[in-house]
């Protein structure tokens, strides 16, 4: 980890406990001075200023990104909290600006619920906070509104994060699964797994000095660029829990196509495909945090790729199948062998084999 | 990656397949029905899926997916056993990964976790021993299951044990031998099977030799193969070349990794520990004589069967189940009764759907429902 700045600006109500203890959480002076401390004085911005219980904003303001609102949800669990790559903060920011640009949204505001168990340095709540805060900033989001709770030891594993986020959707851009249609080309932003196999490394359980970094990153721009290429952009999608695989098989339902990709075009960095040899596991199921899978027209196939390839999240990006008029929902793979296979979604987590 | 890219090369595939077209093709019994293939592995089974390998493969030639995977095989009576030891309070119950959702009469592991039970999933019989060292106030079981190639590491991990003296772990061992099922298999009266590729993994601890019945008396030849895409195949051409020959040998295809005489440490450690039961119930074939380990006298203190108390009660096979006939060859796994409607890998009922190395997780994960669609 790189050592994170210190807050410069509103340090008040700097408390001195090391450990966050039910104090923190029962309303009082301890939880304000805690909520001060941590949180407002990383995320330091005009919305959340005031404190007041709701963050408000001016509706002209938002209307000046789009015509419709997007909002969206999501909670944050991760083992071990900081990894190669990212830390659960993070990881919070990253995803729910993510799930907002791949509606086609401009994020602008995001909320931060942290359930915080007791004994918890508040050290690492700050660290957690600032890596927040930077993340925020480097994908131009302000996170405006927030909550904290504690609950006693065993009642929740270290920290829980939620973020909810609210975005802009830009005028004239409809994005939907079920929009792909045969001769559509599916694009990848680049490796695949990194983020799930960086995870399974860091846990330690399997005593791999594994040197993968997690791909978490903020999207947004990398979205911008894209539809800016390719305005007919027919979906986009995350790649996260489940990987590619269950993205794929989304996408197959939902549009009653089927999909066929070819596992030589598929990118993976070598680290990550020897982790899958060893362990029995398959990187198109691993999860990714900073991965979108792309259906475009084939006519703006090239436009989409080349535009993706110059943003530094968008270097490896590949064309690795297509939509085809076959058999409703199906996903097929031809492998590298020059067989093929169905792709199907996961019944539940992926489990390494015996031997 | 080295020595795996190699091993995957598609152009290679192509003229391999050539080569097998045109031996089927000279080959008088393909005219008249399939050529049937068993390979006996489950790390073959998922190889064969994994790279499509069937649909490669001239429609004279039938693949017969085997009992070689040994979480399929387990009876539910030893998976409440499990249970029934995990769910005591004192323990940490440990485990391998795709063992987890294996179905009890009950519940699996998975659900024992769920309903709060300490199961742990670990990569290796040592991961388990370290956690005894490191919880010396609980008792640590390791779930051991596989056929010789996981024999001998748990054997060095109890003569480890013995060595720290380590006195909060303990085996509850499931292993089992490979020999003496291909052996009940070939006795089946509804069985055709024209040959085997031998399992690469078992043949590397025990050598060919102990193979030598199956050409000798049974009178079929066995390939023993590697896993990667190109050894199946060429193992598969291999055994064609020893059926239009009329010939019946075992010969070795994986001779980079498995010597005809086995790995000796390995099979010391095995014989250190472990000794044949009389029998062992296998789920979907019964009970088949000396085809089960279990742990000597002089190590029976790392014997969680004498540790613990267990049910031990001999669970039939759910009635609807065809496991059996799937395990034999006699049917394709979409021609069980309950395949994919009441057996599917959310809820299975045999335990042919729980591994992806079971016959029917393949298909129905790679492409079987389609399949069966077209059969049935």
């Amino acid at each position: 980890m790189n050592v994170m700045p210190m807050p410069r600006k509103r340090s008040f109500g700097h408390i001195s406990v090391p450990k966050v203890t039910l104090a923190h959480g029962g309303g009082g002076k301890a939880m304000k001075d805690l909520i001060d401390d941590v949180f407002v004085s990383a995320f330091d911005n005009a919305a959340l200023a005031p404190l007041e219980d709701q963050a408000r904003f001016d509706l002209s303001d938002l209307a000046r990104y789009g015509d419709r609102l997007a909002f969206t949800t999501d909670s944050f669990v991760v083992d071990p909290l900081f990894f190669p790559g990212g830390d659960i903060g993070k990881l919070a920011v990253c995803g729910t600006v993510n799930d907002l640009a791949v509606g086609g949204a401009q994020p602008l505001y995001l909320s931060c619920a942290a359930i915080v168990e007791e004994g918890v340095e508040v050290d690492l709540l700050r660290r957690i906070a600032l890596s927040m805060a930077m993340t925020a900033r480097a994908a131009g989001v302000e996170i405006v509104t927030g909550d904290t709770k504690v609950v006693q030891k065993g009642a929740c594993d270290k920290v829980f994060l939620t973020t909810t986020g609210i975005g802009v959707i830009r005028t004239g851009i409809v994005l939907g699964a079920d929009r792909a249609r045969p001769g559509d080309v599916v694009l990848v932003n680049g490796v695949l797994g990194d983020h799930g196999a960086a995870i399974l490394g860091a846990r330690g359980d399997m005593a791999l000095d594994s040197p993968i970094v997690s791909d978490c990153a903020p999207l947004n721009d990398l979205i911008d660029v894209l539809i800016a290429a390719a305005p007919g952009t027919r979906a986009i999608r995350d790649a996260t829990r489940g990987g590619v695989a269950t993205v794929l098989n989304e996408i197959a339902q939902a549009s009653g196509a089927a999909i066929d990709i070819d596992e030589r075009a598929t990118p993976l960095r070598e680290e990550v495909r020897g982790f899958c040899e060893i362990l029995g596991l398959d990187p198109l199921y691993l999860a990714n945090e900073g991965k979108i899978v792309v259906i475009v027209p084939p006519e703006e196939a090239d436009g989409a790729l080349s535009a993706m390839r110059t943003h530094p999240l968008g270097a490896a990006a590949a064309a690795i199948g297509e939509i085809r008029s076959g058999e409703p929902g199906r996903v097929t793979m031809r492998t590298v062998f020059g067989g093929n296979r169905i792709v199907d979604m996961l019944v539940g987590e992926q489990l390494p084999r015996i031997c | 990656m080295k020595y795996v890219e190699e091993f995957r090369d598609a152009e290679k595939a192509k003229i391999l397949v050539q080569e097998i077209d045109k031996l089927v093709a000279e080959i008088d019994i393909a005219k008249e029905r399939p050529i049937s293939i068993m390979e006996v592995c489950g790390g073959h089974t998922h190889s064969i899926f994994r790279y499509g390998l069937e649909g490669m493969l001239p429609k004279e030639i039938e693949l017969v997916h085997g009992p070689g995977c040994p979480v399929c095989v387990l009876p539910m009576g030893r998976v409440d056993d499990c249970v029934a030891i995990a769910e005591r309070p004192e323990v940490i119950f440990t485990t391998f990964g795709d063992a987890m959702r294996v179905p009890g009469s009950k519940k699996s592991l998975l659900q024992a976790k769920a309903d709060g039970a300490d199961v742990r999933m670990v990569y290796s019989p040592m991961d388990a021993l370290a956690l005894a060292k490191k919880n010396p106030d609980r008792e640590v079981v390791f779930f051991a299951i596989g056929f010789e190639t996981t024999i001998p590491s748990t054997a060095l991990t109890i003569l480890q044990a013995k060595a720290d003296g380590v006195e909060n772990f303990s085996v509850f061992c499931n292993h089992i031998t490979i020999v003496p099922t291909i052996k009940a298999i070939l006795d089946s009266p509804d069985l055709q099977l024209d040959g085997f590729l031998g399992p690469g993994h078992v043949s590397m601890v025990i050598g060919t030799a102990p193979y030598e019945f199956i050409s000798q008396h049974y009178k079929r030849p066995m390939v023993v193969a590697g896993f990667e895409p190109l050894d199946v195949l060429q193992s598969i051409w291999m055994v064609l070349k020893q059926i239009k020959e009329g010939r019946a040998e075992i010969e070795n295809q994986y001779a980079r990794i498995v010597s005809d005489a086995g790995n000796s440490p390995a099979l010391t450690a095995l014989s250190e520990v472990y000794e044949l039961r009389e029998f062992f119930e296998w789920r979907g074939l019964g009970s088949i004589d000396h085809s089960g380990v279990r742990i000597r006298d002089a190590y029976s203190v790392f014997d969680a069967e004498t540790r613990f108390a267990m049910p031990n009660i001999k669970i039939a096979d759910p009635k609807s189940c065809q496991c059996g006939e799937v395990l034999k060859g006699v049917i394709k796994p979409w021609q069980c009764k309950v395949f994919g409607s009441a057996c599917t890998p959310e809820m299975p009922l045999g335990a042919l759907m729980v591994s992806s190395e079971g016959a029917c997780a393949a298909y129905y994960q790679y492409g079987g429902v389609k399949k069966r669609e077209a059969v049935s």
